[in-house]
């Protein structure tokens, strides 16, 4: 252990311009580039838990337009099958309807084909009383003088 | 080295001798004076050149690695000194990788650079521990005391340290003054001392473990050799570690009042 003032003083002072080097060119850049590095972390982090947010309110209004979608298209089929219902229903009453119709024509004309019968034959019965009983009583009756005996007769068929 | 085989002795004190310029007390240890020069520059470099290419953005491996190292000496500075970190930190930096350097340097096979110095440089002697020489770890430790009573007088102002080196510890009597004086004195000059002592004794011991290895035959050097190199690697950035962190605190002691 010999101490030599030269290489002490040596020491101290390289010692001294060492630290200077690190204060000047070393220390500031370095911390400042960490201080800009955890800001921009500070940053990011910051704006991801805002993206976060507005994401998750993004998706509650997302899920609100879906419900009130849903509540619509379920009102809108209920509306269909009403609609349905009701045209099915309409549908219905105006065939039965046109099927009254007909059958009530149909009976009218069967109706009035019964009576052109019933007439046509009311006349062939009064020709025929009256060949009949002109037979009988082996005389010609005068058709017009007892048309109504005749009618009379012909309206008991 | 200087022709012949040695006798243990004289490889022993051979590994001991300093390479000097000069007499007496102004002798200049060039071996000490350049490989700390050497080293100092070499971490300088390679902060300075990580500092110069620092970015905000994602850091590269140097970048990352000096960071690291900022951090962690910030870190260190912050938990025990609470004023301006400016000069504080950066002191703190360069003494612990310089430190570590020439701590490092014990981990060099003892006679691989003497060896290469006398061959190609033919340089008699070759010390290449800085930190083994008494003068490299006193020269940090008296710089470390400036520093320490500037910060005593800018923390408490000339007046306010005059009256704590007169005052404390005993009294503020005046018949008190010397002894106050005087202990103060003493303790002032026990840190620096203490500072530097530790980590010459700490390296002196462990380089001359390694040159006594060194002595044994070839063939079993390797078993001590790299047991003693391997609890090495612990010394080397605790005693660097501790210096910085009593430099840090002696700085602290004397900034805030107690």
């Amino acid at each position: 252990m010999d101490l030599s003032i030269g290489t002490l003083i040596g020491q101290a002072g390289t010692f001294l311009v060492f630290i200077w080097v690190t204060m000047k060119f070393v220390w500031p850049p370095l911390v400042q580039a960490m201080e800009e590095r955890r800001q921009k972390i500070a940053e990011g982090l910051a704006q991801s838990d805002e993206a976060e947010k507005v994401l998750a309110h993004a998706q509650a209004e997302a899920e609100g337009i879906i419900k009130e979608a849903r509540v619509k298209a379920g009102d809108i089929i209920e509306q269909a099958s009403q609609r349905g219902n009701q045209m099915i229903e309409q549908a219905r009453e105006e065939a039965m309807a046109e099927q009254a119709r007909r059958v009530e024509a149909a009976e009218g004309e069967i109706r009035q084909a019964t009576n052109q019968a019933r007439e046509a034959l009311r006349e062939r019965v009064a020709e025929l009383a009256v060949t009949g009983a002109s037979r009988v009583i082996e005389k010609e009756i005068d058709a017009a003088k007892h048309r109504d005996i005749l009618d009379k007769l012909a309206q008991e068929l | 080295m200087a022709g012949g085989a040695p006798t243990p002795t004289e490889y022993v004190k051979h590994h001991i001798t300093n390479l000097s310029v000069g007499d007496g007390l102004w002798t200049f240890h060039l071996d000490t004076l350049v490989v700390s020069f050497v080293l100092g520059v070499f971490f300088l470099s390679f902060f300075v050149l990580a500092a110069r290419r620092a970015t905000a953005g994602v850091p590269g491996k140097l970048q990352n690695f000096v960071e690291m190292l900022v951090d962690f000496v910030d870190t260190s500075v912050k938990d025990s000194f609470h004023g301006p970190r400016e000069f504080v930190a950066p002191l703190a930096l360069t003494i612990f990788a310089w430190v570590f350097l020439w701590n490092i340097m014990d981990l060099i096979p003892v006679d691989y650079l003497p060896l290469f110095s006398f061959k190609v440089l033919g340089l008699d002697y070759t010390r290449v521990v800085p930190s083994a020489d008494i003068n490299a770890p006193f020269g940090l430790s008296i710089t470390v005391l400036l520093i320490i009573i500037f910060y005593a007088i800018k923390g408490k102002g000339v007046g306010g340290y005059g009256k704590e080196l007169l005052h404390h510890p005993f009294g503020s009597s005046p018949f008190l003054w010397p002894a106050n004086l005087l202990l103060n004195i003493v303790e002032l000059i026990a840190k620096p001392v203490s500072l530097a002592l530790r980590l010459f004794g700490n390296l002196y011991a462990a380089e001359l473990i390694f040159v006594l290895i060194a002595l044994l035959p070839w063939w079993v050097q390797f078993l001590p050799g790299g047991i003693w190199a391997i609890f090495h690697i612990l010394v080397i950035p605790l005693q660097a570690f501790i210096f910085m962190t009593l430099t840090i605190v002696y700085i602290s002691l004397a900034y805030e009042d107690h």
